[in-house]
């Protein structure tokens, strides 16, 4: 070989191997030492209860850092309040992503809040991981390769109540009441894919309401007066609390389908009256920590001792602090992953390569499961029955998995 | 800033000269000190884009655009006297005509500027014309009851196709043609940038000729200016319109800089903010706008910077409390705004030269 082609070898190669570096460099927010993670939740407004669950993360990565961090990184979490309004969330994720340039977003809450920056992260090429809301849009990784949801997806549990209906009530008369916005329609068109044409046949009245009106009472009264006796009931804790007492109030006793977003003890069920609740049917996912089987369960006391000790404040009774616990644990196995390529590109893969990778808190028999054209990452759930202390799970472990 | 009183030449009769203008300070005189600072904002507002972060930079365009709002509300009741705490919903208005061309008609975002100021004009106008009967408090009634109901009817499910509902609307980002020397926020900065020029130049050539005179008129004597042959409704319910035209040409600034429109972000609170806005610059006083514009945009966030120091998590409500505090502290300082304490200092200052 002549000298000349020995240096042009030597260059190309020193050339592509610094490409190669360069290409793989990290994303802006990450340092040998912190990945720094974005958030918005409603800390106020009409959706604050879920303001528990950034909480609950929080502390699950003081937990991390105090434990030696991820690969030896720590990480700075970095949330900040949407009040569950969508232009606040479009202007917080504009800061998040451009002036404090986090790294990726992690549970970002709300159906409606994370529409309004869906199409701005995918632009950025800003990860837009594990939404906190289960809306079936967040699973399309063609279109929208940015984003990737967490929990089963809301038409799956519309189609699960549509299926109980025509099993149980293949005669009776449904009446329906949702949220206004994409969050409550989700449910609804699942509902509709089940039922198929029984659903206009069934469905005797349908309501709905918007997130910013402070009473549903009227839209109860009027569901009521159509003389329906399964009410299926797709709001959230604020609206579902006022759903109950009402219905209570005025004496009618439909059988009572509420979406698993709603169906909190803590957060719906006290409010309104534990009695009142008796009887309510959902879907879950996750262990509830009041349900009694789950008293000496090791994973469970696992997260009891967690709470204890990093969030002495947060309730051990209300459910939404084990779905922090466990969604923070699914981030935790991406980012081991990732070992120390952690590019955007390499964060968004890793999140779509989870084989099967078991959660702790999530019902036996559940794990994480993504691949690049799976981004659902759980679609499992089992139907419950309140049964005035618990939600009894009966009913096999329904599985929706998509291809 | 200082010469108020008409010194244009519309109308070459015997008007005296503004004696002001033979004050100085430091030996410049005041008309030169003006033409000075005029310079060296521009010169800032042109260059200042090439320094900054791009989220600066749309904070910037942002401060503009709030700046553009609180001087069609300044036309209003700074120079004609006619109190709106509606102001919120021609900004939305605007907002929306821009959002719906350029979301369902696929219109490109330069050409939708001028069909929202005219949508604007048209519906401030209307409104206008039956507000001419309201006084004060039950004008102000009025423009309120407007504010509250907009959100309400943009949320209406019976043009939620148009208006895309309580989900509201989602816009591509316009994107710069010379990619290479201006990013996407620098461009949408510069188009802003020439838009407010354009409406502040027309608002100073508007105040300062007879239509001015006669706004001004109104307000200060409605029947004296009625005697003087000033055609009271005719004037009142134009000065509405184009105040509407101003705010809704800003509201549809705001669109294309935010890329998103929601029922949720044009509430009474917005008016309000004009409203700040307004008496912190200076009513009146049309550069006070730009101040106004920048403080409204500013304080907000630096509340919020304030709160998160104390390091509680559930102290994101004091937010508004530190915003609260700022605005009296504010008002305490500059109780006519920052037009009036400019005022204030050049009075303090000015020598005869």
């Amino acid at each position: 070989m002549t000298k000349l082609r020995k240096i042009a070898i030597a260059t190309t190669t020193a050339a592509t191997f610094f490409a190669g570096t360069a290409m793989a460099g990290n994303a802006p927010g990450v340092t040998d030492t912190e990945i720094m993670i974005g958030n918005t939740t409603a800390y106020s407004g009409p959706a604050s209860v879920y303001g528990t669950i950034a909480k609950s993360i929080s502390a699950c990565w003081d937990w991390v850092n105090e434990t030696g961090g991820i690969n030896g990184r720590k990480i700075k979490w970095v949330s900040l309040d949407d009040a569950y309004s969508p232009p606040k969330t479009k202007e917080q994720i504009r800061k998040l992503v451009e002036r404090e340039k986090v790294a990726f977003t992690f549970q970002t809450l709300g159906t409606p809040t994370n529409s309004a920056v869906h199409k701005y992260m995918n632009k950025k090429k800003v990860p837009h991981l594990f939404v906190a809301t289960g809306a079936t849009k967040w699973g399309q990784p063609k279109t929208f390769p940015w984003t990737m949801g967490w929990q089963p997806n809301y038409q799956t549990v519309g189609a699960i109540f549509g299926n109980y209906i025509l099993q149980n009530y293949p005669n009776g008369k449904v009446a329906v009441m949702y949220q206004n916005d994409d969050y409550g329609k989700d449910y609804v068109i699942g509902m509709k894919r089940a039922m198929g044409d029984k659903y206009a046949m069934q469905v005797v009245k349908e309501e709905t309401y918007e997130v910013t009106d402070p009473t549903i009472d009227s839209q109860i009264v009027s569901l009521k007066n159509s003389g329906a006796d399964v009410f299926v009931n797709i709001s959230i804790p604020k609206f579902a609390a006022q759903a109950i007492k009402k219905m209570y109030a005025i004496g009618w006793k439909p059988a009572h389908l509420l979406n698993d977003v709603a169906a909190s003890i803590s957060s719906t069920y006290k409010p309104a009256g534990i009695e009142k609740a008796k009887g309510i049917i959902s879907v879950d996912f996750y262990k509830d920590p009041n349900d009694p089987e789950w008293k000496d369960d090791p994973d469970t006391n696992a997260w009891r001792a967690w709470m204890d000790k990093y969030y002495p404040g947060g309730d051990k009774a209300n459910k939404m602090n084990a779905y922090g616990y466990a969604v923070c644990h699914t981030m935790m196995a991406v980012l081991k992953n990732a070992g120390d390529d952690l590019s955007r590109e390499n964060i968004m893969k890793q999140a779509a390569s989870l084989h099967e990778v078991a959660i702790p808190m999530l019902l036996p028999g559940m794990y994480a499961d993504t691949s690049p054209t799976d981004f659902y990452p759980l679609e499992q759930m089992q139907m419950t029955r309140f049964d005035g202390t618990r939600s009894v799970r009966f009913g096999p472990l329904i599985s929706a998995e998509t291809e | 800033m200082v010469a108020d009183v008409n010194t244009s030449s519309a109308g070459r009769r015997a008007i005296p000269e503004n004696p002001a203008n033979n004050l100085a300070i430091a030996g410049i005189r005041l008309p030169v000190w003006n033409k000075i600072l005029i310079a060296i904002l521009l010169v800032v507002a042109v260059i200042a884009p090439f320094f900054l972060e791009d989220f600066d930079v749309f904070q910037m365009t942002y401060a503009l655009v709030f700046a553009m709002a609180i001087l069609g509300l300044n036309l209003l009741t700074g120079f004609n006297g006619q109190f709106s705490l509606g102001h919120s919903a021609f900004f939305g208005i605007g907002a929306y005509t821009t959002a719906m061309m350029m979301a369902h008609w696929e219109v490109a975002f330069y050409w939708t500027i001028i069909p929202a100021g005219i949508v604007c004009l048209v519906a401030g106008f209307l409104f206008g014309l039956p507000a001419l009967r309201l006084e004060g408090l039950y004008l102000a009634l009025a423009t309120f009851a407007l504010a509250t109901a907009m959100p309400q009817i943009l949320k209406y499910h019976a043009w939620e196709d148009l208006t895309g509902g309580v989900q509201g609307l989602d816009l591509d980002k316009p994107e710069s043609p010379f990619p290479d020397t201006l990013s996407d926020d620098q461009y949408l900065y510069f188009i802003v940038l020439v838009v407010a020029i354009i409406l502040f130049i027309c608002a100073w050539n508007l105040v300062r000729g007879r239509t001015g005179r006669a706004m001004i008129a109104i307000r200060d004597n409605p029947i004296a200016a009625q005697t003087m042959g000033v055609n009271n409704a005719v004037y009142k319910s134009l000065t509405f319109g184009v105040s509407a035209l101003y705010t809704g040409i800003a509201g549809s600034m705001s669109a294309i800089i935010i890329q998103f429109v929601a029922p949720d972000s044009f509430t009474f609170l917005l008016a309000v903010t004009f409203l700040v806005g307004l008496v912190v610059g200076g009513v009146a006083s049309i550069p006070g706008a730009i101040f106004g514009g920048f403080f409204v945009l500013l304080i907000p966030n630096i509340s919020e910077a304030v709160a998160d120091m104390t390091g509680r998590t559930d102290a994101k409500g004091l937010s508004w409390a530190v915003y609260g505090l700022f605005l009296i502290i504010t008002v305490y300082v500059m109780p006519s705004g920052a037009a009036g304490l400019v005022r204030l200092l050049v009075g303090k200052l000015a020598r005869r030269g």
